[in-house]
């Protein structure tokens, strides 16, 4: 397949780095200025050498990558709420030219699922985005395997800096401002975490979620969220005391969606610890189903988006 | 016979003196009574408008003993408030967690208990360090069999009044 990758940040390039074992050929890779394009394939160590020096992918316009020839187009330019562009647009634009869309980009399928589905209609491209919910761990097609009535809810740890957060203050009685400043040091954190610490992050997922549960019609304005900014270490000691923990647990059940911090089990399947994520599938018929692993990072992201294009194939 | 009737648990509040031995004067006629004692909690840091420490004291017995509980404790000269026969078959551990958690807790408590129509059976307080590291408070509630969501949502809107956050078990999920 040929792929165009929008957005050249851990996760872009890592698809691009990965593309060849997976017998893909990257035919453009675009950032917020610039794209390198070529129909016969890129020499992708140069461009992403020429990312990491000169900060510029090549001397095309992004748009133009847009136009090109590809079969997929891998879209991983930054999640936005609202309008989710810039992302938005991308995906429309290779729909309505029939192409293939695979995203790690959250926000058209989190806020404008049911524009994108519209779009996607009219299209004889297909649109996937297991990438976007759980990193490395197949939600979202473990998800859609069953009969979505099957499905009694949806719930688990879904954002890794927050998970890191609490695990660490329970571990050794930590403030929050402490273990956020480390977690900044080891990178765990962004420099900027505020979508992770207040639960943003973990509800567009949700909101992801419950869109493919409920057939669409959700955004995160139909999310109830509370964030882990306010959970004192006290808190903490006070539930270690009970034998339970508190971790960020995003909820989706009988079409609401909650996100907020909660006691579960300290020994229990949902208190993962560190940046690993856990998903848990309520089902009708087959009991619960725990899936968990690595829900971030840039190669274990890019393995969700080249599992997704090989089902295009 | 009264003895085969179901043996249920109860509360009984009482509201006792600040004085040694009173705790102990008003626990006699239960054990005499053939009560089974669950739980007390004994609210030390709180104040009735009169001056007395509120107390709540879960008790298991048949209705009929607990009938002859209540009457021996007015008898013993001890202030029982409220004596109900209202089986609490769940329990329900939340923590509570903000700035202004120790100066209304006594009001935030009250309120939880009349409004979401719960026993609480126990109160911890972990007082926090500092402006960022707020107090914590883990109540232990009793709520009726299968009533633990609506006691959730009460609890929720008393602790939005008070500008509290409220972590709560996981519904449906593993409970803790
Ligand atoms: N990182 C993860 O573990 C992970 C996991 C799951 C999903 N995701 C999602 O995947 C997406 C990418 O994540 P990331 O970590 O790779 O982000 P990132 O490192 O911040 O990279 C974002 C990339 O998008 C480019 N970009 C910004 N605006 C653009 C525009 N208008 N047109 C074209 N490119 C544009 C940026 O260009 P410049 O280089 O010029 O700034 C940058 O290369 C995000 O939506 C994220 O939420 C990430």
């Amino acid at each position: 397949m040929k792929l165009a990758i929008m957005g050249a940040g851990a996760v872009g390039t890592s698809v691009a780095e990965l593309a060849s074992t997976y017998d893909h050929t990257v035919t453009g890779i675009g950032d917020s200025s610039s794209a390198a394009v070529d129909p016969d394939g890129l020499d992708v160590g140069a461009v992403l050498e020429r990312k990491r020096t000169n900060n510029t992918v090549g001397r095309s316009a992004p748009e133009d990558l847009l136009d090109g020839e590809y079969d997929v187009l891998i879209e991983a330019t930054p999640t936005t709420l609202g309008d989710a562009e810039p992302g938005y647009s991308h995906v429309t634009s290779a729909l309505e030219r029939d192409r293939h869309v695979v995203l790690a980009n959250k926000g058209p399928v989190a806020e404008r699922y049911d524009d994108v589905r519209r779009v996607e209609q009219k299209s004889e491209g297909t649109m996937l985005f297991d990438a976007t919910v759980g990193g490395a761990i197949p939600v979202v097609s473990t998800i859609e395997a069953f009969d979505s009535d099957s499905v009694t809810a949806v719930r688990g740890v879904l954002n890794g800096t927050a998970n890191f957060i609490l695990s660490r203050m329970a571990t050794d009685s930590l403030d929050y401002e402490h273990v956020l400043a480390e977690a900044q040091d080891l990178g765990v954190a962004e420099a900027d975490p505020t979508f992770d610490v207040d639960g943003t992050d973990a509800a567009l997922k949700c909101v992801i979620i419950a869109n493919v549960l409920y057939g669409g019609g959700y955004t995160i304005e139909d999310a109830l969220v509370e964030g882990i900014q306010n959970v004192p270490a006290s808190a903490l000691s006070l539930a270690a005391e009970d034998g339970r923990t508190i971790r960020l647990i995003g909820d989706v059940a009988d079409e609401r969606i909650l996100v907020g911090p909660r006691l579960v089990p300290e020994s229990g399947t949902l208190a993962v610890s560190g940046t690993q994520n856990i998903v848990q599938i309520e089902t009708q018929h087959a009991g619960r189903l725990n899936v968990s692993g690595r829900g971030a990072g840039g190669h274990e992201t890019a393995t969700a988006v080249l599992r997704d294009v090989g089902l295009l194939e | 016979m009264s003895d085969r009737d179901p043996v249920r648990a109860h509360t009984v509040r009482l509201e006792l003196d600040d004085e040694p031995g009173e705790l102990l004067n008003a626990l006699g006629p239960i054990a005499d009574n053939g009560g089974n004692l669950l739980s007390i909690f004994h609210e030390r840091g709180n104040r009735t408008p009169r001056g007395q420490i509120p107390v709540a004291v879960d008790v298991e017995a048949t209705p009929e003993r607990f009938d002859r509980i209540v009457a021996a404790l007015r008898d013993a000269g001890v202030n029982v408030v409220q004596a109900g026969t209202e089986h609490y078959g769940d329990e329900l551990t939340v923590v509570l967690v903000g700035p202004l958690l120790e100066s209304n807790l006594s009001e935030t408590l009250s309120r939880i208990e009349s409004e979401s129509d719960c026993s609480i059976k126990n109160v911890t307080l972990s007082i926090g360090e500092s402006a960022t590291d707020p107090s914590s408070a883990r109540l232990r509630l009793a709520v009726h069999t299968g009533a633990s969501d609506a006691a959730l949502d009460a609890v929720r809107g008393v602790a939005y009044d008070q500008e509290l956050q409220v972590i709560s078990p996981l519904a449906g999920g593993e409970s803790a």
